[in-house]
């Protein structure tokens, strides 16, 4: 184990200067996708506006059928 | 009963998601291929021990690590609007995809991260053998990767394997096997793949290009360009097999799609295939039973498209016209005839909905209807079509020419990739052929032609998206599910607010990749010896 974790600090530890960049820009798009687009905009829509499976497949069947 | 969706709602819901998937499909392709490329360079240098191999490696190395790195995670959002945007769609289908969709999160995550680490951080600290098999694992592992979503996809266009659940409005899985070696997933996920693999090739073979016309990293160039062009012939043969069996396919289960991307509007024998065309300016939107093919300018192959689609010079192919009115001689059901068994459909499912809320005498003779396959085949099987109903027989005519997908940019989206795929095979061979023959680092036109090619080699990848995409429209599930009824009700506004949001994050992303390649290119391979 430890030497697993050796060759990841080794590996983070040398990095050239591009690969500093790209790891930069890697951890901010993680960010603004899971902690800002997640949360603030992509509510799961079904989840956040029925409290059961039954009300949910109601909703859907009545969507789909739409007179 | 159109009148009841919110088209400025759909058309933002679908304008959002292409603009997400067509940029996660920026980076994407590269990866696929580089990924083999970078592991026939490798084995290379394994086999010689020549250490030129090694720093050829490793610059591509860092071009793949870039990419990578900025694409990874872009089709995450694709899974967000799943559940915000098309939460219908999400139920609908939920049971197929929620498991491989899960499998591939997982599958991805380790695969990449421990054999990407191991190529990037490992060279110096494992094998060379070992370090050889993990650059091949994560070339596998990037296309394995991509198999479920594929597949999905593939579903979508033709789906099987599965039964529909009245009480949960789902499509639950009945047969894994039908999901995914249907033959649209097979050709699809070949055909997709390999499509990476061409891009990727022909992305070597012009930056390569812009070495030898800097007269730099001569040696560092050729030996590129020989493993890219040799895997650009061999992938490029393998896209026109899988393009030449997916089309095949479409004229069986997408007929229309087939149609539309050749602008066929009457059907016929000996159907000649348009291997260059300008479509006229008389086209009507939607159009209608008077409509006429209108080119300006053509040039047909004979019989062609009658090969193309089934294999017989004189088999008949079905137009546009065909499929929407009808064609008894050729047995073709018209779509007015679909919309009023997807009507039936659909009413069979409210009243079933209903008998289950009163718990009325209906239910049981309502609920077998479900589990009988003939009633299934006969009406079920063109449920979405119901969307179109009316009961005046001209407007019902009408609806059924509103499922005409765009055709123009059906046909033009096509014929863009077609011709650009036989631009890439003969650049290749015309670059192997100058290798040999050692006179490639003089030829200007060619070089020049090989870096401008990488511009077009993305925009022939993001076409072959575009006619999928489009030309199965307005079905988000083929036959099943438009893609009206797929999207969520939601406020209009924060659609195009989050329309925009990704608009600038990823061509903000598409910058920082251009950039911080384009000066990692500049720099060139490292010295021997040198830090990657």
């Amino acid at each position: 184990m430890k030497k697993i974790i050796d060759f990841y600090m080794d590996g983070f530890n040398n990095l050239p200067d591009w690969a500093r960049s790209i790891w930069f820009i890697v951890l901010l798009k993680l960010f603004i996708f899971f902690f800002i687009f997640k949360i603030f905009f992509f509510q799961n829509k079904l989840k956040k506006d029925f409290a059961t499976d039954s009300e949910r497949a109601d909703h859907v069947i009545e969507q789909i059928t739409k007179p | 009963m159109l009148e009841s969706f919110d088209l400025s709602l759909v058309n933002w819901s679908r304008a959002q998601f292409a603009l997400t998937a067509m940029y996660h499909w920026i980076f994407v392709p590269l990866t696929l291929g580089l990924g083999f490329i970078l592991a026939f360079m490798e084995t290379r240098y394994v086999q010689t021990g020549d250490p030129e191999w090694k720093r050829i490696t490793k610059f591509w190395m860092k071009l793949f690590g870039i990419n990578f790195a900025i694409g990874v995670a872009t089709g995450i959002i694709l899974e967000f609007e799943f559940g915000t945007n098309w939460s219908n769609y999400s139920w609908f289908v939920g049971d197929i995809f929620g498991a491989p969709l899960a499998i591939e999160g997982i599958m991805a995550f380790f695969l990449e991260s421990t054999f990407i680490a191991v190529m990037f951080f490992g060279w110096n600290k494992v094998s060379k053998r070992a370090h050889l098999i993990s650059t091949w694992l994560v070339a596998v592992g990037a296309n394995l990767s991509a198999v479920w979503i594929l597949v999905a996809n593939a579903w979508m266009q033709n789906p099987r394997g599965m039964k529909f659940n009245p009480d949960t409005a789902r499509n639950e899985m009945v047969n894994f096997w039908d999901v995914i070696l249907s033959p649209t997933a097979v050709t699809k996920f070949l055909h997709t793949t390999t499509s990476g693999f061409v891009l990727a090739a022909v992305f070597v073979v012009g930056i390569s290009a812009w070495f030898l016309l800097k007269r730099r990293e001569i040696l560092f160039a050729k030996r590129s360009m020989v493993v890219a062009s040799t895997f650009g012939i061999i992938s490029s043969i393998m896209l026109i097999a899988t393009g030449d069996s997916s089309a095949r396919e479409m004229a069986e289960i997408q007929p229309m799609k087939f149609a539309a991307m050749e602008a066929l509007y009457d059907g016929q024998t000996n159907a000649p295939l348009i291997a260059i065309g300008l479509i006229g300016d008389t086209q009507q939107d939607p159009m209608d039973s008077t409509a006429r093919e209108d080119f300006k300018i053509k040039i047909e192959i004979p019989n062609a498209l009658s090969y193309m689609a089934f294999l017989k010079a004189d088999a008949f192919v079905p137009g546009i016209k065909d499929l929407v009115l009808g064609n008894e001689k050729h047995g073709i059901m018209s779509y007015k005839e679909k919309i009023k068994r997807g009507y039936v459909a659909q009413q069979t499912l409210i009243q079933y909905k209903k008998a289950k809320k009163e718990n009325s005498a209906d239910l049981s003779m309502l609920r077998a209807k479900f589990e009988d396959q003939e009633w299934l085949d006969n009406n079920f099987a063109y449920f979405g079509y119901g969307s179109y109903f009316d009961p005046d027989p001209t407007i019902l005519e009408e609806n059924a020419f509103k499922m005409v997908p765009p055709i123009s940019l059906s046909f033009y989206s096509f014929h863009i990739m077609v011709i650009l795929g036989g631009h890439f095979l003969l650049l290749f061979i015309v670059v192997l052929w100058l290798l040999f023959k050692n006179k490639l680092a003089n030829n200007k036109i060619i070089l020049w032609t090989a870096l401008w090619t990488i511009p077009f080699a993305y925009i022939a990848s993001e076409a072959g998206w575009v006619v999928a995409e489009v030309g199965r429209q307005p079905w988000v599930v083929q036959d099943l599910m438009t893609t009206a009824m797929a999207v969520s009700q939601i406020d209009t506004m924060s659609v195009m607010i989050t329309f925009w949001l990704f608009a600038f994050t990823f061509t903000a992303l598409l910058i920082a990749e251009i950039k911080i390649m384009t000066k990692q290119i500049k720099t060139g391979p490292t010295k021997q010896g040198g830090k990657q």
